[in-house]
């Protein structure tokens, strides 16, 4: 039985992580024939990627994929998903885990039919941080209108609260249940993946360029989520001070990666997200400046350097080779400027724009708390993969900043990888 | 199947507050079925419910609530039929009564007054009950023959690794490599850039430990000076047909014929029998694709490794770079060959090279592009060959002159260690000339880090060549598909076997081949290592799935596939040449072979098939034709003002679901219009149209995803063929006197549901315009 492919019951694997690269792992190994537990600390599946607005080169919204990716879960009984769920404890060795996942209570039953009365029942306005803070949300919520499971969602923040009890009644469907518990299941597994992604780099440790003291500097996963036609601005990109149209906009890059002080690495994506949401821009404000900083602009592969020519030709995008110094506001106007070295001339370069948005890179998940079990890290916190001792593989932005692609490749590579272990068994 | 029908209407989700549910019944009871309700269909009281009446011998059920997109596998029954007729999303949701009023007591007696979201649900039930009676259960499709071995072909690091990959996981693996032995173009190299943690170093070439392993491995084959002659079969069961290099064989791959070569001297195409004889003629001693290599090698599936070779720098446009004039201006791959057999010593006089200048932009006119196919590659190339300098000689310097330093995520590390070097100069600069100087060379760049114009003294110049990938100019795989040879469509990717999916980077166009490391990308080793990895995977798992006789992706698990009548078959081939994946072989007469493993079952042969003899099980002409004939087309017979009647062809994968969450954020828009979702445009085949408009419906459009170069297709082509079967519509129309407008056909990303309403209300508007359909009535 060394090689039997079929998955007996002791060859599962768990997947650590339901944004992407988790998803791609999950669903390329139970394709196979393998049972899978993708385990989810969100609500919902499709982690950073479900807040973009587009993916670059194509420009094409990320719920495409997820679709197909949720129809593939639920036309697929070999796995089994578990959103709000955590992993406490690893024991055992390779090809012979025993996992501990609690499984934190939605308050929200399978009788929810998205029907949204509880919401409109609540009254408590609470942070949306799938919007970064730039819109509330109610206690009752769908995570976005695309997400998988496709059921309403309980704030704990309003649980012991009278909108619990106002959400409770409003809902016809016996779907509230204010008394879950948070539970712990006990499962044995063979293979672990951890695809437990990325934080956007916290953009207020860079204090000279102003996050979170200007109104109208603001990061790129925020433009992200108002490029979006679900955002908070339903796809309108005005700077947050006072909803103005742009006039200008600047793009600072390696805003955090590249310095010794914030990420030493490279983010991979910082640079074609900016070209991209330079595209929104352009969509929305056809004569609108925009100013991209650089230290280098990296665009690899021949898609990715179309891509790139595209935006030059347009004679409104200006790029200045230079690592920004400095970002003031105006407090009058609220206009911010970008203050920057010229790399090339040596000349001090100083742009006054309407709002300006921050590139922040990737930084690993595990480097601000690290994983409950023996995974390897190297000095920025990503998990360093050990083929030859096998069992627990990092895939995506776990292992190293990558595009959504190599996160794809990655992650089916990583597939075969614990799909390895169990065979070797 | 002997189908019981059972037609059950939820009532939850406002659906009863907003539709006349038992005129639904009645509805229902026209067609001799009894309808039953309940309050909650998919809670567990209401699951219970639907099973009781399947135990009852209910095989076939019509349920009435929300879209088929949620509560997917509640209502999943072994054995049974279900169709999910849309009211939630499709009816109630997007039609509040708030905006569309129910008829009042005293409006309903008056027989002139009618309902436009009741006749909407009413159409939607009878739409269902419709096509459950043309669509049966699928059975998988099983081969006759099967093996689960891998062929990769090429063997350097990426096939290698992909080869010890599938073997780990238990599968035997061939490896056929052109060269006389085993590890491709890193046999070439001194030192490698870093594959792992802390990339810091230069690391021995991993192909020797490959090289190693694989030999060791008891499941491996390893067939060097072999060359794949002919691919032929499908996944399960391809055929592959070996030589060697310079080998001329019968079962040498036959091309497609040209198409200048496929019409007479009028320009009028070809019979079907006189095509295959100018096509043997043309392939002459090559036997046809059809013919099977009685010696072949079976396999269940491909790894595509075949590589890349330096991309070449000549021509005009690098006459400044003193290419071609001066033998010290070499390519980094002729460095690396320099550096590989000891010390760097220059081509012209064998002095010792100790002043190197890295070049990684032909500069220039201010373009700050790298050289064709260059990717990332080529400034971590740079790096580690500046590095060679400085081991070779301890007064070395090492210039590198770029516009931008690529070095992205953590090979960031490896550019960082070689910055505290005090030998490699590192400026971004446009390189203007190289000309000869005093015994050496010298480089002259502007607009660098180190000054407006920089002039340096070198003893040799590298040019940052790109890595061109092998399917540049060989299709390599020799695929045995009427299609042709090679991958298709890759001209897109720059001849990159790449794919179009950034979601799913394994997917192109031909089922069971998937590419990777170089000759998908430019990419460094450790990519390369990676891509193998999945690359493996997605083999094992297209085997696995032929196996078991289900589709691959995306529609991953579907057990149906195309099934031909072919008594009926006029051999025009359309199905052949627009299958998006070459699933489809055609004979010497032209009818096609199919090859139902390599189908995605898209339904692209079924959209395209004018004798429309091509269907699957829960999906083909007759399921969705009837749909389309059961809608209700009132007339002025019914009613003083009859309401229009618009059909809406949907592709299920983005502009359904978009319509599903225009529903679900109560955004409205007209109630006149019948949407049916179809598993792609591509499916779509023009006599729905034709049968709507000539039963009187006032307009038909098509609602798909966007084509062109950046096509968010999941079957590649459909939306496009769509467009074109559409434009030929037109003169099907004019020709019935009906205006070309009353068909249209519309592009949405499946994110634009707030677009999606005024899409469709703009259309209705148009069509009102025109005015009703003059067959309507008759």
């Amino acid at each position: 039985m060394t090689n039997d492919n079929t998955a007996p019951a002791s060859g599962s694997i768990m997947v650590v992580g339901g944004g992407i690269s988790g998803l791609t792992t999950a669903l390329e190994a139970a394709e196979v024939g393998y049972e899978v537990y993708l385990v989810e600390k969100n609500p919902y599946l499709g982690g950073r990627v479900a807040q973009l607005n587009q993916y670059f080169p194509k420009l094409c919204p990320p719920t495409c994929g997820l679709e197909i990716n949720f129809r593939r879960i639920k036309d697929n009984p070999r796995i089994k998903v578990f959103t709000q769920a955590e992993i406490e404890k690893v024991d055992g060795n390779t090809g012979n885990y025993k996992v501990a996942v609690k499984i934190n209570p939605r308050y929200v039953n399978e009788n929810c039919t998205c029907c949204g009365d509880c919401a409109q029942a609540c009254g408590i306005e609470l942070n949306d941080e799938f919007n970064f803070g730039m819109s509330a949300k109610k206690g009752a919520s769908l995570p976005f209108e695309m997400a998988f499971p496709s059921r309403f969602v309980l704030s704990s923040q309003i649980i012991g609260t009278e909108d619990a009890q106002k959400a409770k009644t409003a809902c016809k469907y016996d779907a509230i249940d204010l008394d879950m518990q948070p539970k712990t299941l006990d499962l044995s597994v063979g293979s672990i993946v951890w695809a437990t992604g990325w934080e956007p780099y916290d953009a207020s440790k860079i204090d000279n360029l102003g996050f979170g003291q200007y109104d109208n500097v603001v990061t790129n996963m925020m433009i992200e989520r108002m490029a979006a036609p679900n955002g908070p601005t339903k796809g309108k990109i005005e700077r947050p001070s006072d909803s103005k149209a742009l006039e200008s906009i600047a793009f600072v890059q390696c805003a955090g990666s590249r310095d010794e002080n914030h990420l030493p690495y490279c983010s991979y994506i910082c640079c074609m997200a900016s070209l991209k949401q330079a595209t929104y821009v352009r969509e929305r404000y056809p004569d609108a400046k925009i100013y991209i900083f650089y230290i280098d602009l990296r665009a690899p592969g021949q898609r990715y350097e179309k891509f790139y020519k595209n935006i030059k030709a347009d004679e409104n995008v200006f790029f200045i080779k230079g690592k920004v110094a400095e970002v003031s506001e105006d407090q009058a106007t609220k206009n911010v400027t970008v203050v920057a070295e010229n790399a090339v001339t040596g000349e001090k370069t100083s742009q006054t724009v309407d709002m300006a948005v921050l590139a922040t890179g990737m930084q690993p998940t595990a480097a601000n708390e690290k994983l409950p079990a023996d995974l390897k890290y190297n000095t920025d916190g990503f998990i360093i993969n050990d083929f030859e001792k096998g069992g627990m593989f990092a895939a995506g932005c776990a292992n190293k900043p990558a595009d959504v692609v190599s996160c794809n490749q990655n992650a089916t590579g990583m597939a075969l990888k614990a799909i390895q272990t169990l065979a070797r068994k | 199947m002997d189908k019981k029908y059972g037609v059950y209407i939820c009532e939850g989700c406002s659906i009863s507050d907003s539709l006349d549910v038992g005129a639904l019944k009645d509805v229902a009871g026209e067609e001799g079925l009894t309808a039953k309700t309940h309050a909650i269909l998919c809670g567990s009281d209401g699951v219970d419910f639907l099973k009781k009446e399947i135990e009852g011998g209910v095989n076939t059920l019509i349920l009435c609530a929300c879209s088929r997109r949620v509560n997917h596998d509640v209502f999943r029954f072994e054995g049974c039929i279900v169709d999910r007729v849309n009211l939630r999303e499709g009816v109630v949701w997007p039609h509040p009564r708030s905006d569309f009023p129910a008829l009042t007591e005293e409006e309903k007696e008056d027989e002139d007054n009618f309902d436009r979201v009741q006749m909407m649900a009413e159409d939607y039930l009878k739409m269902g009950m419709a096509r459950v009676e043309k669509v049966d259960l699928p059975e998988p499709y099983k081969l006759d023959s099967f093996t689960n071995k891998i062929l990769v072909i090429g063997g350097g690091v990426t096939g290698m690794s992909a080869a010890l990959d599938a073997a780990k996981a238990g599968y035997p693996v061939t490896i056929i490599e052109k060269e006389n032995q085993l590890g491709g173009a890193a046999l070439n190299w001194r030192s490698q850039l870093p594959v792992s943690d802390p990339y810091e170093t230069l690391i021995a070439p991993v192909a020797e430990e490959k090289i190693k392993a694989v030999e060791a491995h008891p499941n491996i084959t390893v067939k060097t000076g072999t060359l794949l002659a002919r691919l032929a079969g499908q996944p399960g069961e391809f055929l592959a047909t070996l030589k060697k290099p310079g080998e001329k064989i019968e079962f040498d791959v036959p091309y497609p014929l040209p198409d200048e070569m496929k019409v007479d001297e009028k320009g009028k195409e070809l019979d079907a029998e006189t095509l295959h004889k100018k096509y043997m003629e043309y392939n002459k001693g090559r036997k046809d694709i059809l013919t099977l290599d009685p010696n072949g090698d079976k396999f269940g599936a491909v790894v595509l490794a075949a590589g890349w070779k330096p991309s070449k720098i000549e021509g005009e446009a690098y006459t400044h770079l003193g290419v071609g004039q001066y033998p010290d201006v070499v390519t980094n791959a002729q460095f690396e060959q320099i550096a590989k057999s000891g010390k760097i010593k220059r081509p012209s006089d064998g002095k010792k090279a100790k002043s190197v200048v890295f070049i990684q932009s032909p500069g220039k006119d201010e373009d700050d592009s790298d050289f064709d196919f260059a990717g990332s590659v080529t400034s971590m190339v740079s790096l580690k060959q500046a590095k060679y300098v400085r081991d070779d000689y301890d007064d070395g310097k090492a210039y590198i002159v770029y516009q931008h330093m690529r070095t992205p995520g953590l090979n960031e590390n490896f550019y960082k260690s070689l910055q505290q070097d005090p030998g490699i100069f590192l400026t971004k600069g446009n390189v203007v000339s190289v000309a000869k100087n005093d015994g050496g060379l010298m480089v002259e760049a502007t607009d660098t880090l180190l000054g407006e114009k920089l002039k340096i003294k070198a003893d040799m110049v590298v040019l940052a060549a790109g890595m061109e990938p092998a399917t540049n100019d060989d299709p390599v795989v020799n695929l045995a598909y009427r299609q042709g040879p090679g991958f298709r469509d890759i001209s897109l990717f720059d001849g990159f076997c790449d794919s179009n999916f950034i979601c799913f980077p394994y997917e192109t166009q031909r089922t069971g081949i998937y590419a990777a490391g170089a000759v998908r990308r430019s990419m460094t080793t450790e990519e390369a290592m990676e891509d193998a990895a999945g690359a493996a995977l997605k083999a094992i798992q297209c085997i696995e799935s032929s196996n078991r006789g289900v589709a691959v992706h995306p529609r991953s698990g579907d057990m149906t596939f195309p099934d031909f009548f072919f008594q009926r078959c006029t051999q025009c081939k359309r199905c052949t040449e627009e299958c998006p994946f070459g699933a489809l072989d055609d004979d010497a007469k032209g009818t096609p072979k199919p090859n139902p493993t390599r189908c995605r079952r898209c339904g692209t042969c079924m959209g395209a098939c004018p004798e429309r003899i091509i269907g699957f099980a829960d999906y083909n002409i007759d399921s969705i034709g009837s749909m389309v004939k059961s809608i209700g087309v009132p007339s002025e017979d019914d009613y003083t003002e009859p309401p229009y009647r618009i059909l809406g062809l949907v592709c299920e994968n983005d502009a359904y679901p978009a319509l599903d969450i225009a529903g679900l954020n109560r955004l409205s828009y007209s109630a006149d219009v019948r949407l049916i979702p179809i598993r792609c445009l591509g499916s779509m085949n023009v006599i729905w149209i034709k049968d709507a408009l000539s039963q009187g419906m006032d307009g038909v459009f098509l609602l798909g995803c966007k084509h062109g170069d950046d096509y968010q297709c999941h079957f590649v082509k459909g939306s496009e063929l769509a467009d074109i079967r559409m434009k030929k519509i037109g003169d099907a129309l004019a020709s019935l006197a009906l205006e070309t407008e009353r068909v249209a056909q519309f592009e949405v990303a499946i994110d634009e549901y707030d677009k999606v309403p005024k899409i469709i209300n703009d259309f209705v508007e148009s069509i009102e315009e025109l005015g009703p359909n003059p067959f309507k009535g008759f």
